[in-house]
Order: structure tokens, then C-alpha cells, then sequence
């Protein structure tokens, strides 16, 4: 489903601020999330993502700015705006005293759903979760993808419009990212909105229509994938090492090369629109790196020539 | 044909929608939590407890059994052939038993408002899950308290059925220390809960109010011999301890043990006082933490 650009927005936020004591955690951000559409936002730990979350989620309270959740501000119709969401946190949160399904059926009664919506459901999402067999396990004895597909699952029970993911697959494998991921694009196909926070750039750009890239509560680019990549780095870039000594020393006589340069600590990376010809010239400069990587600018470059710093640190 | 604001909702959001199967509207949802937030907590709680059900049952019939056998029986055989009088005429395991009756809900209280706290906020997280939906914090606590005032209740009424099974309560008016002995229960658990929300790390403290609040409580609160027996500068003990307030009152209700009535206010005021207390902190400290 496209998003409805001529509908009101899902989710406005303006100015958005919350302190910590001196520290201001989120400073001033705004942005808003039309219906449909899969919003990220993408930034390094301790960047305000997961604050911008609670703040939408109901759960925290903003220090000024504003905010509001299909019209609604959820500090003073905190019930109606919960009402809306389906919420995966950061940390799960599942009561492992209870078994799989009954997860699901305490968290939909917070909603007030009778078990007879309740019990055919469950069962539901037990299957787009792919847990069927896990059912009448313990939660407990699940691994860590499936905890995390439960908590998806639960998180669905009271068929939100807009799910709010934050970093959902930190601390999984591949494998049970893909699945993961798999299950999301369904869901932004059934018309979900999707808000998400992650600190992965292939996550970001598998899943996000549009994002924000945060840094230190501020955002610092707004856009899709392909266009703050395209704003913001070269079509290829060069990778070589030299090893750990030489890195900073033979940055000098790259000058020149490709129209950008960025000397990280184990590696240099050169910005150019043809990779392959830029690596004939470095050789042409009779400089003999250890390895040599040619690939496409990802939002990882974006982020640091925004920040001058890597994402995953 | 009007469209009702609760009736049509878009297609179904997750990836396989049943047929026919809908979830009310958000609006609903918000309208019910607001109302019956609390008790849906609650029906979570007894959830958990009920999946370890026996051994609560087990426990409400073995703990009483085995502590009127032992006492109520085996040393009251001592205590009574020492003469008469001592006890308000009555045998000592009829003295016995009203005090067994609010110091087992006060333990299980203990039990339920100290580490499974502490573990909703720091180990496991489950306070999380329902602080993102629409319940407010203050529903979650009030679930957990009506939660455990139900399995202090059930206890309480198998404890009062076998303490009746032995003949310690010959009042009419006895199965009215149930509803004292949960009270008890509460004014103890409740502000206890509140200091477990309080806590950020488990350095122990648990051990120590079981050491040095609750064991002393249950000792020197009238328990075993009537709080008057003990010199004055250890009375206060008693008179602070809602084991003592409660007690009383259930021996004035099992066997119409002599008391004031207004002393018997003052005795039920208390333990409504620190229950009332004790809810409002932890509600306080629910919000304060769970919102930061």
C-alpha cells in the first residue's frame, strides 16, 4: 500500500526535546510519518533514539516541542494513544513464567479483547510468527530470534496501525534477521505504519521508505536510502588498507584521488564515482595497498561524512 | 446508513487476517482500560500464580496443619496444664491460631510484593510489556495488589477452614479474621512493595527485612503470648507491627477476645492506614520509574 501523502499525518512530532537533568537526550527534532509509510530512524547508540520512541510510545514524558499520534497527544490521552500502537521494545519484555501462547492472550486482555477474538488470534499470530510448535513452550526455552518473534507477534494482538520496532534485530543472527525481516515487509504490506530505530544501515535500507539519520538528539539528513546516499556520498567507494601504520601516512599522496577522502583508523576509504578507475590511479602513484574493495556507498558512508563518525562503533 | 465509529475498521493489519476476526477499535480498547485497567493486571498476575497453583495449595493446607500440630497441639499440652487464665480462658491453640492465621498471609504477602517486584523492573522487565499498552501505571500496581489479596484470601480461607477443623474457633464471628488476616497481609506487603520498586540492584536487602523486620514482627507481636507478657521497652515492638493490630482484632473475632471497641478501630485503622500508604508510594514510585 503506498502512503497517503494527502492524509493527515500518522505521527507529527515538532521541535521534540527531552533533557535528562542538563543533558538533552532528543534536542529539538520534527519530523512527520505519513500512514502506510516505513519511518527510521537511524543513528549510533545514545543517539535519542530510543527516546524519540518512548515519547511516541506514551511511555515518557517530553521536556517541551510537540507531538502527536493519529492527532492525539499521547501525555494527555495516553490510554487512546497506546490504544493505537503495537509497541516491540528495545529489551524484551515477555513474562517468562508463562507459556508462548498465553504471552499473547494476557497482553491482548490489556486491551480489553475477549478471548474469543482473543484464542482464534493468537493462534494466528502464532503461525505468521512461525511458532506454532513453540505454543505450550516455556518462554524461557526459546532462542533468541524467536523471543523477539513473539514479541512481534504480541505486539500485534490488537491489530495496530502503527508498530513501533526499536532496533528489532540488534543481537540476532543472519538468519533469524532475515526471518524477521521477512515478517515486517508483510506487515508494511498489509498497510502498517512501521516507526523503527536501528543502528544497522542494511536494516535501514531494506525496510525504510524514508529516514532520518540522528546524531547527539538532532537530526542531521532526512530522506530515503537511495537519495541520502546520493545527497550525501559518491556512487562507489574505494576501500584500501594498508595495514594499521601506514593508514594516515599514505593519505597524503592520495590527495586527489576521487572527491573525497576519509582516513579511519584500519582503513581509507575513497570517494569517487568509478571505483576500479581510482584504484588505477592510486597503483598509477606506485602505491601498493594490502587489500582493495570496490563497492557501492551505503547509508554507513552518509553517516559518517555527516558526522565524521562511524555507526557501529 | 451511518458507519459506526466502532464498527468498520480497514482491513485487518497482521499478515494472515482470520475470517471474520477483528479487533475493536482503539478507541474501545483506550474506553476499557481506562475502566477495568486494573483487573486486567490483575487477571496476568493470576496467570503466573496459577501456573504454580499447587504448590501455593499445597502449602495454604501444609503450613497450617503442620504449625497447629506442632504448637497448637504438641506445645499447647504444656501450656495448658501450667494453669488456666493466662490465655482470656480460652486453650492456647484457640490463643494460638488467629495469630497463625494473619502471620501466614503476612509471610505469603512478604513473598509476593519483594522479589517478583523488583523482577518486574530489573530482571525480567514485565512491568514494561503492559506500561506500553493502554493500562497506566497506576492500574499496574493496583492489578498486582488485587492479584495477591485473592491468593491471600484463598489461603486464608483453606488456614481458617482447618484452624475451624480443630476447633480453635469457637465464635461465630471467626471467619470474619479471613478478611483481617488478608488486611494484615496487605499493610505489611504493601509498603514493602513500594520499597522493592525503589530498589535499583539487589544487594541483599530482601534477606534483611525478612531478617530484621518480618522475623521480629512475627516474634515479639503477640504471637505466642500476649504482647503484655513482654517488658514495655520491647512492647512498642507490637504496637508498630500490623501482625500485632491484626491478631488482636482476629482473636477478638474467633474466640471474643476482650478489646475495646475503640481499640478495636484504632487496631483496624492501622492496618488500613499502612495499606492506604503503602499503595500511594507505590504508585508514585511505579510512575516515577516506569516513566523516566
Amino acid at each position: 500500500m503506498p502512503p497517503d501523502l494527502t492524509a493527515e499525518p500518522v505521527i507529527a512530532a515538532r521541535a521534540l526535546t527531552k533533557h535528562y537533568g542538563e543533558f538533552a537526550a532528543v534536542d529539538g527534532i520534527s519530523f512527520e510519518v505519513p500512514a502506510g509509510e516505513a519511518f527510521g530512524l537511524l543513528g549510533p547508540n545514545g543517539a535519542g533514539k530510543s527516546t524519540t520512541m518512548k515519547m511516541i510510545g506514551g511511555v515518557s514524558q517530553r521536556t517541551s516541542g510537540e507531538l502527536s499520534i493519529m492527532g492525539l497527544d499521547p501525555e494527555r490521552h495516553g490510554p487512546e494513544v497506546r490504544a493505537h500502537l503495537g509497541v516491540v521494545p528495545q529489551q524484551d519484555n515477555l513474562d517468562e513464567e508463562l507459556r508462548v501462547r498465553d504471552n499473547l492472550l494476557v497482553y491482548g486482555r490489556y486491551f480489553g479483547l475477549p478471548m474469543s477474538y482473543l484464542k482464534p488470534k493468537a493462534d494466528e499470530l502464532l503461525e505468521f510468527a512461525q511458532l506454532t510448535e513453540k505454543a505450550g513452550a516455556k518462554v524461557d526455552s526459546l532462542s533468541g530470534g524467536m523471543k523477539r518473534r513473539l514479541t512481534i507477534a504480541r505486539s500485534l494482538i490488537n491489530e495496530p496501525k502503527i508498530l513501533l520496532l526499536d532496533e528489532p534485530t540488534t543481537g540476532l543472527d543472519p538468519q533469524a534477521r532475515h526471518i524477521l525481516w521477512d515478517r515486517l515487509f508483510r506487515l508494511k504490506e498489509s498497510g502498517v505504519t512501521l516507526i523503527l530505530t536501528t543502528h544497522y544501515m542494511d536494516e535501514a535500507e531494506q525496510l525504510c521508505d524514508r529516514l532520518v539519520v540522528v546524531d547527539k538528539g538532532r537530526i542531521m539528513a532526512e530522506g530515503s536510502p537511495a537519495t541520502l546516499i546520493r545527497e550525501h556520498s559518491t556512487r562507489e567507494v574505494l576501500e584500501l588498507r594498508f595495514g594499521s601504520e601506514r593508514n594516515t601516512t599514505v593519505a597524503a599522496d592520495l590527495e586527489g584521488i576521487g572527491e573525497r577522502l576519509e582516513t579511519l583508523p584500519d582503513r581509507v576509504l575513497i570517494y569517487a564515482s568509478d571505483g576500479e578507475a581510482a584504484l588505477e590511479q592510486v597503483t598509477a602513484r606506485g602505491l601498493h595497498p594490502i587489500t582493495s574493495l570496490v563497492r557501492r556507498s551505503s547509508l554507513e558512508d552518509v553517516f559518517l561524512r555527516l558526522t565524521g563518525r562511524s555507526l557501529v562503533d | 446508513m451511518t458507519e459506526h465509529r466502532t464498527g468498520a475498521r480497514p482491513a485487518a493489519s497482521a499478515g494472515t487476517p482470520g475470517p471474520g476476526l477483528r479487533a475493536h477499535a482503539p478507541e474501545v480498547s483506550a474506553a476499557r482500560a481506562r475502566a477495568f485497567g486494573s483487573w486486567y493486571y490483575a487477571e496476568h498476575v493470576l496467570r503466573v500464580m496459577n501456573s504454580y497453583r499447587w504448590t501455593i495449595l499445597a502449602s495454604s493446607v501444609g503450613t497450617p496443619v503442620m504449625y497447629l500440630f506442632a504448637m497448637g497441639v504438641g506445645l499447647a499440652s504444656l501450656v495448658d496444664s501450667s494453669g488456666a487464665g493466662t490465655f482470656g480462658g480460652v486453650s492456647y491453640l484457640a490463643f494460638l491460631a488467629p495469630a497463625l492465621l494473619a502471620s501466614a498471609a503476612l509471610m505469603a504477602a512478604t513473598n509476593e510484593f519483594t522479589y517478583p517486584v523488583m523482577d518486574g523492573f530489573k530482571w525480567r522487565r514485565v512491568y514494561y510489556g503492559p506500561h506500553a499498552s493502554p493500562l497506566g501505571t497506576h492500574q499496574i500496581v493496583n492489578g498486582h495488589i488485587l492479584a495477591v489479596t485473592l491468593r491471600l484470601a484463598v489461603m486464608s480461607v483453606i488456614y481458617f477452614a482447618i484452624v475451624a477443623l480443630f476447633g480453635a474457633s469457637p465464635s461465630p464471628w471467626g471467619w470474619a479474621a479471613v478478611p483481617v488476616a488478608v488486611l494484615s497481609g496487605l499493610a505489611f506487603g504493601v509498603p514493602l512493595m513500594a520499597y522493592a520498586a525503589s530498589l535499583t540492584e539487589d544487594k541483599g536487602q530482601f534477606a534483611l527485612v525478612m531478617r530484621f523486620i518480618a522475623t521480629p514482627l512475627f516474634l515479639f507481636s503477640g504471637t505466642f503470648f500476649p504482647l503484655d507478657t513482654l517488658p514495655l521497652l520491647l512492647r512498642w515492638i507490637g504496637w508498630i507491627s500490623p501482625l500485632w493490630h491484626g491478631t488482636e482484632l482476629g482473636r477478638a473475632l474467633t474466640y471474643g477476645h476482650a478489646i475495646p471497641p475503640g481499640l478495636a478501630a484504632v487496631h483496624l485503622l492501622f492496618l488500613i492506614a499502612l495499606t492506604v500508604l503503602g499503595w500511594r508510594l507505590a504508585q508514585r514510585t511505579f510512575a516515577r520509574r516506569l516513566g523516566a
